[in-house]
């Protein structure tokens, strides 16, 4: 009981600590006053006002459309190296790769930011291209999120029933048909999370798209970065929770999905056993 | 030659005329031989079963002859074409998988149709041959389902109809009973043979289940570390296993080690610790050679008078192939009762008798001191 009991306060604690501050900050977007810490009754003005903000407005759309085509990059390259990992144990030089490959996850993410600026700004002396922006964003998102993507997918395949690629191989299928015909929808949904978990790591990305962005080409979480070093203004709390409702929309909707899948498949599983039975 | 002897041998040549031909097929895995210099014909129509504990190398070679492994040496020929090196997907082979490996995502037509599609069949014909499937193995109403709306049985039987719907010249089954409970077992295993009879497909089948290989094949190969140490049919084996690994796996039995003490062709005496044997056929051995003596528990007699000579006709003097001692243990299993006899010397005799009586005034109990006794033509000397 006592230890229960301790152990209930510490949670609360632990959550308390983690989503107060989200909490406040939602409340506090809509605050009518310009005053962070204090109240003064309920409005929408800094909602609208964001509306009306180009710099923002153009930063938001930015921001999804860099995260969109991250994820999906990610998604693609993150397969295709989780697949050589998990299907391919023999070849050479397997352990660097699988190194190299996860290498991003544990990188400080500035020594990234950094190395790929060197990179592309002596590439760009010597070709001309590429300008930073969306694309030099782009391809270090990518990079960081085919790491994510691969760790992913990586072990959504590892329990993978073998035998279904062997089957379909047995039944007619080149390596490539299985690969499409069998592999692939078996791993769906994993992909899913891997495209979604993307999405976030892109839209929410500030250090490697301070070193990538150019001008013209900056994400809204280098705009709310910037300006917060300006002071705390209440339309930051309004992009904030904007933010927060879509990755927030983007999560709920995706688990009840995944969940209520889920349990028809355990309801018809059940019906199928019952059926079998012979009645009593 | 005499003619008949040329017939006879004309005969053997065609009944062996093989169609699947294992030539010294060895897979190592390191330095370790899964597969050690296998050799072995099958026959056409034939269900063939490969039976031994795991790690004996049953399964690697099912799946080579699949081929998901490729063999370090030797030959696969199959009705006449090397398919060795073929990828699994340029064999007319189809493997039916342990777990059954249905594709989750595909109904239960859609899964039968898979290999069909992949080997471009027309739209029409694939719907034909499916249906034939599906009617051969009782699944039309589940058609339209997914593989996990499909009670166990029933998965095994759409995994059956996918693996025959291309018509393959050799199926494969890898334990084909060994997810499903005792009970439902029994009564698959006899479907199981129907529909491999019927379509008349040549079968090779992997399981460390004796009963299963016992019911189902016409052939068995026992098997141990990568070899096997006796291929032939379910009663031969069991009557005559030709080694003591082999009449310890198969089924129960008792084994008495000693020597070879008389030896003439048409009888021989081992003799044992705890009686002398006296076996009514030749062995080709040498006087005083250690062998081993298989006994099953089922062609033993028991019962608490010493036997007269009319109910032991054939051993033809006392004191060969009788023993005495006390019941230690009884269990009664409904058709049949086991019996732990404790032999003067220790040795545990295991003996089982059928209860084909309701009420028995014989029955034997603990502690009751028995003769048990058998028949010389029942013994089976083991010399390795």
């Amino acid at each position: 009981m006592q230890r229960s009991r301790f152990g209930l306060g510490w949670m609360t604690v632990v959550f308390l600590f983690l989503y107060l501050p989200i909490f406040t900050l939602v409340v506090f977007s809509f605050n009518d006053s310009k005053l962070a810490t204090q109240w003064g009754g309920f409005t929408l003005k800094w909602y609208a006002e964001i509306l009306n903000d180009r710099e923002v407005r153009e930063a938001l759309w930015l921001s999804l459309k860099i995260a969109f085509l991250t994820a999906t990059a990610s998604v693609v390259l993150g397969t295709l190296a989780a697949f050589a990992m998990v299907r391919y144990t023999k070849f050479k030089g397997r352990t660097l790769f699988s190194g190299m490959v996860n290498a991003p996850l544990v990188m400080p993410e500035v020594i990234i930011g950094l190395s790929l600026l060197l990179m592309l700004v002596s590439v760009q002396r010597a070709f001309g291209v590429p300008e930073r922006g969306v694309l030099t964003i782009w391809l270090g998102h990518s990079l960081l999120g085919m790491a994510y993507a691969a760790v992913v997918v990586q072990s959504r395949l590892l329990e993978l029933d073998k035998s279904l690629e062997e089957a379909a191989m047995d039944l007619g299928c080149r390596p490539h048909e299985v690969f499409r015909l069998v592999t692939l929808p078996m791993i769906a949904p994993s992909l899913l999370s891997a495209w979604l978990l993307t999405f976030t790591i892109s839209l929410d990305d500030v250090v490697l798209s301070a070193f990538l962005s150019g001008p013209g080409s900056t994400t809204l979480p280098i705009v709310i970065f910037s300006r917060a070093r300006l002071g705390m203004s209440p339309t930051i709390n309004a992009i904030a929770a904007i933010m927060i409702f879509i990755v927030a929309a983007g999560v709920i909707f995706g688990s009840l999905w995944l969940a209520r899948a889920e349990k028809r498949r355990a309801e018809e599983q059940a019906a199928a056993y019952r059926e079998a039975l012979p009645s009593p | 030659m005499t003619n008949a002897a040329v017939a006879v041998q004309h005969q053997s040549v065609k009944a062996d005329d093989s169609f699947l031909t294992i030539r010294k097929l060895t897979k190592k895995f390191g330095d370790v031989a899964a597969v050690d210099a296998v050799s072995l014909n099958i026959r056409k129509g034939e269900i063939f079963a490969m039976l031994g504990a795991s790690g004996c190398g049953k399964s690697t070679l099912l799946r080579m002859l699949a081929g998901f492994e490729i063999p370090s040496s030797g030959a696969i020929v199959l009705e006449g074409q090397d398919i060795t090196s073929l990828p699994p997907y340029e064999r007319p082979i189809n493997m039916m998988f342990q777990s059954y490996a249905l594709f989750p995502h595909l109904t239960v037509e859609q899964n039968i149709a898979f290999g069909l599609e992949r080997d471009g069949m027309p739209k029409g014909d694939i719907t034909t041959r499916v249906t034939e499937m599906l009617e051969l193995t009782q699944l039309k109403q589940f058609a339209k389902r997914k593989p996990h709306q499909l009670s166990g049985g029933q998965q095994q039987r759409v995994a059956l109809a996918r693996s025959l719907a291309k018509r393959p010249k050799l199926l494969l089954l890898d334990e084909p009973l060994g997810a499903l409970d005792k009970k439902l077992r029994e009564q698959t295993q006899i479907e199981l043979v129907n529909i491999i009879d019927k379509v008349g497909v040549t079968c090779v089948m992997v399981t460390h289940d004796q009963e299963e290989a016992m019911t189902m094949a016409s052939r068995i190969a026992v098997m141990k570390s990568g070899g096997f140490l006796q291929v032939g049919p379910p009663r031969e084996i069991y009557e005559t296993p030709a080694t003591k690994y082999v009449a310890d796996f198969i089924g129960n039995v008792n084994l008495f080690k000693g020597t070879l003490s008389v030896d003439e062709p048409d009888h021989v005496v081992i003799q044992t610790p705890e009686c002398q044997h006296f076996v009514s056929h030749g062995i080709t051995g040498t006087l005083g050679m250690d062998v081993h003596v298989a006994l099953r528990p089922e062609k033993i007699s028991l019962q608490k008078k010493a036997p007269t000579p009319q109910e032991r006709e054939s051993a033809r003097e006392d004191g060969f192939n009788c023993v005495q001692g006390i019941v230690k243990n009884v269990s009664y299993l409904g058709s049949y009762t086991t019996y732990h006899v404790k032999l003067s010397t220790g040795t545990t005799l295991k003996v089982m008798n059928t209860n084909d009586a309701r009420h028995d005034d014989h029955r034997l109990d603990w502690d009751d001191s028995v003769y048990a006794w058998w028949d010389g033509s029942d013994v089976v000397v083991l010399t390795q």
